[in-house]
């Protein structure tokens, strides 16, 4: 017995969080969206997020497999990336194209850049501007599978930027936006939906409120700013609930792996990734800035660490 | 009477540590004579002791048997009766050698003759007295209570902090001191604010021990309008120097000064105890209540143990260890020392002995690091373990010194809540001994 006495240095026992645990809460959290869609835009929406889960897992586990990795499937985090790619896809997305996504994020965004934790951008949206480019037809079809003899119409961001020119164009109220307005992306249909998610990661301390408040609190206090015909007259809570903004702030932007640590850091970047959008939306081509003010962000997150070094307890008063 | 004040002030970060305070209610009781004790002559932070005992010789509770003339040291003194039957040398948990003096037992306990109850009349006086008790601090660090009391003229003190937060899981010996002996407590608080010309004594307590802020708070005694029992939030590690100096005054002490810098001197309420029934006695320092517990004990207790007594004895008294026993402790979970051997004798600075099961004592393994940030909202002293534990890895000095690797109490929040079960701590460690190695 007394040479089988383990001998490690301290502490002696851990608490019961883990990284797999962690991941979960992330699905559940995306549960509500995932219903959303399904009753906006069919069934067929299980189909995609399905694919695109199948997709992302198996890339992981091939792609760690080839580079004799230990494989880490059961962590989650590739469910997670495969949840948060569908739920950027458009309703009527071919399969295929979801396929490629999958590939796309888990092998080139994320496993080549050394796995969970290592890669610098986050890995669905990664995923989704190179399909963007790739697939610009149908990454902008905004049918819907549901109902798929109608018109699609503008989605509320092109609506608001059409606004001028076009007249027939429908610009959804708020409380339509709120609920549910069924021309976007799988995820961004109801608001209601996302921030019950939202609220159950805040509530499991999975996110803390730094990103997702400072992203949203800046392209409000910028939208109302700029937003309208003079100073001060923009209609900002559009601009809250249209697009892409509340999934990117709470689900997207708070990527641990592509977003600062600490509370600082964090708060910079969701002051960033606010200032990116608006600029995105209010004066370039495209109607939605969310993604690519997160992968922006995604790319100064080492910066932000390095400049955001805190001061050690007691250190701010070291030399007084 | 000792009043009672609640302070919503609490250090940022730390980790809900499971409590496993299952020894509560287990009153301390005394252990007998062992057949054998081993006495190191190094059982404090500081100077290693000579033994002035040689093989053959005939020792008597109480005797001086390990001296030093460094400052920063403190005697070692014999707490058996008995014959030396060899100076041996032992591993101490440093992994230095260290020598100890190997005592066969007479059970007779005879008293040396220099146990006396001392007189004093002056601070200097009383001050080289706590020095020959052989005192170190009880609550785990071990450093010399005389260095620690010896203000320097600058420097003003006006806090005397007891410290009976006792955040570790397991232990209770603390808190059975503030039950068993909350007199002496109180004594001993009078001498030390004597000696400290302090005006204020606050007694902090986490507010899961509310049995022991109850009775500390009905003391009634003398200066007792100048006592606060201060009642703490639970939370690891709240018992940590410059967490409770915070919690408790407000004041924070700056990265590498002492809590006399900030006009406070913290002292573990055991040690408090001490002073007072070694000024009533002149016993020194020889036994130490002891909390016995852990998966793989059979009968978890507070044992009165005396010092220099083999954990094995330790532990049979305590109904002995289950078979599958795969981790000694000493210490708390958190911060103690696993140790290498049943045969490592009990120390002055001993306050808890663990014994953990193969399972308990199985850490998961090592996932990659996720950047979650809770190691940072767990660190007290607001550093980024992440950050260390990657430099240390690397052995990348310069990054160790940006991320101020030497800020670092140690406490292990950080590895605790790892959700991606990193040894953070434990690579800082590496990354101080990589730095000291690179500064000399």
């Amino acid at each position: 017995m007394e040479n089988s006495l383990i001998l490690s240095s301290s502490p002696h026992i851990t608490g019961g969080n883990t990284t797999k645990r962690i991941m979960i809460d992330v699905v559940i959290a995306l549960i509500p969206a995932i219903i959303s869609g399904v009753y906006f835009y069919g069934l067929r929406i299980l189909a995609v997020v399905i694919t695109s889960v199948i997709s992302c897992v198996l890339c992981e586990y091939i792609s760690q497999k080839i580079m004799k990795r230990n494989i880490t499937i059961s962590d989650f985090s590739a469910v997670v990336t495969g949840v948060l790619l569908a739920l950027n896809m458009p309703p009527a997305i071919p399969l295929w194209i979801v396929v490629i996504g999958g590939f796309l994020a888990i092998v080139l965004i994320k496993q080549l850049f050394g796995g969970i934790g290592q890669n610098f951008m986050n890995p669905a949206l990664g995923a989704r501007a190179i399909l963007m480019i790739s697939w610009a037809q149908h990454m902008t079809n905004w049918t819907n599978p549901a109902n798929p003899d109608a018109i699609s119409g503008a989605t509320p961001l092109e609506a608001l930027k059409k606004g001028a020119e076009v007249v027939e164009v429908i610009r959804p109220d708020y409380l339509e936006l709120f609920l549910g307005y069924p021309v976007g992306s799988i995820g961004e249909a109801s608001i209601l939906a996302l921030l019950i998610g939202g609220i159950y990661l805040l509530y499991r301390k999975v996110i803390s409120p730094a990103i997702p408040v400072s992203f949203i609190g800046t392209v409000a206090i910028l939208t109302f700013i700029f937003g309208g015909d003079r100073l001060f007259t923009g209609d900002f809570l559009y601009h809250i609930l249209a697009g892409g903004l509340v999934l990117g702030a709470f689900f997207m932007a708070t990527d641990y792996s592509t977003s600062p640590v600490t509370t600082k850091g964090r708060i910079i970047m969701g002051i960033g990734c606010g200032i990116i959008t608006t600029i995105i939306r209010l004066y370039s081509n495209y109607p939605e800035g969310v993604s690519f003010a997160i992968l922006l962000m995604n790319l100064l997150t080492p910066m932000i660490d390095r400049f955001t070094v805190p001061v050690s307890f007691g250190g701010e008063t070291k030399n007084a | 009477m000792i009043s009672l004040r609640v302070t919503k002030r609490t250090f940022k970060g730390g980790a809900a540590v499971s409590h496993e305070k299952r020894t509560a209610d287990c009153e301390t009781i005394k252990m007998g004579v062992p057949e054998k004790v081993i006495i190191p002559m190094l059982q404090h932070i500081g100077a290693p002791c000579k033994p002035l005992v040689k093989k053959g010789d005939y020792v008597k509770v109480g005797q001086l048997i390990g001296q030093s003339d460094k400052y920063v040291s403190a005697p070692i003194h014999s707490s058996v009766s008995g014959t030396v039957t060899n100076i041996i040398s032992l591993v101490s948990s440093s992994g230095t050698y260290m020598e100890a003096v190997e005592i066969k037992t007479d059970g007779k306990q005879e008293v040396h003759e220099s146990v006396k109850p001392p007189e004093y009349s002056s601070d200097a006086e009383l001050l080289e007295l706590i020095k020959q008790s052989g005192l170190v601090g009880l609550g785990g660090a071990g450093f010399p209570t005389h260095v620690k009391l010896s203000v320097p003229k600058d420097k003003k003190i006006d806090i005397l902090i007891v410290n009976g937060a006792e955040c570790e899981p397991y232990i209770t010996s603390d808190y059975r001191e503030i039950l068993e002996n909350s007199w002496n407590i109180v004594s001993g608080i009078n001498i030390l604010m004597d000696l400290l010309k302090v005006e204020k004594v606050l007694i902090g307590i986490e507010d899961n021990k509310p049995e022991a802020i109850k009775i500390l708070s009905s003391i009634e005694a003398t200066n007792d309008d100048k006592i606060d029992v201060v009642k703490l939030k639970t939370r690891y590690p709240q018992g940590a120097e410059k967490m409770l100096i915070y919690s408790m005054t407000g004041r924070k002490v700056p990265p590498g000064k002492l809590p006399m810098d900030v006009g406070v001197i913290v002292m573990n309420v055991s040690s408090v105890a001490f002073i007072a029934e070694y000024v009533k006695t002149g016993m020194p320092l020889i036994k130490k209540r002891v909390t016995v517990d852990g998966p793989a004990v059979n009968k978890p207790a507070n044992v009165e143990v005396l010092i220099g007594t083999p954990l094995v004895d330790v532990f049979n008294f305590c109904g002995g260890l289950k078979d599958n026993v795969s981790k000694i402790i000493m210490g708390g979970p958190m911060m103690g020392v696993a140790q290498s051997s049943l045969n490592d004798p009990v120390l002055k600075n001993t306050n808890a002995l663990l014994a953990f099961d193969a399972e308990s004592a199985k850490l998961p393994p090592e996932s990659a690091c996720i950047r979650c940030g809770k190691c940072a909202e767990a660190c007290p002293m607001n550093l980024l373990p992440l950050f260390l534990n990657q430099n240390a890895l690397r052995e990348n000095i310069e990054g160790l010194k940006k991320f101020h690797v030497m800020d670092c109490i140690e406490c292990g929040s950080c590895s605790y809540v790892c959700p991606a079960k990193r040894r953070l701590v434990q690579s800082i460690r590496l990354g101080k001994a990589l730095l000291r190695k690179s500064n000399s």
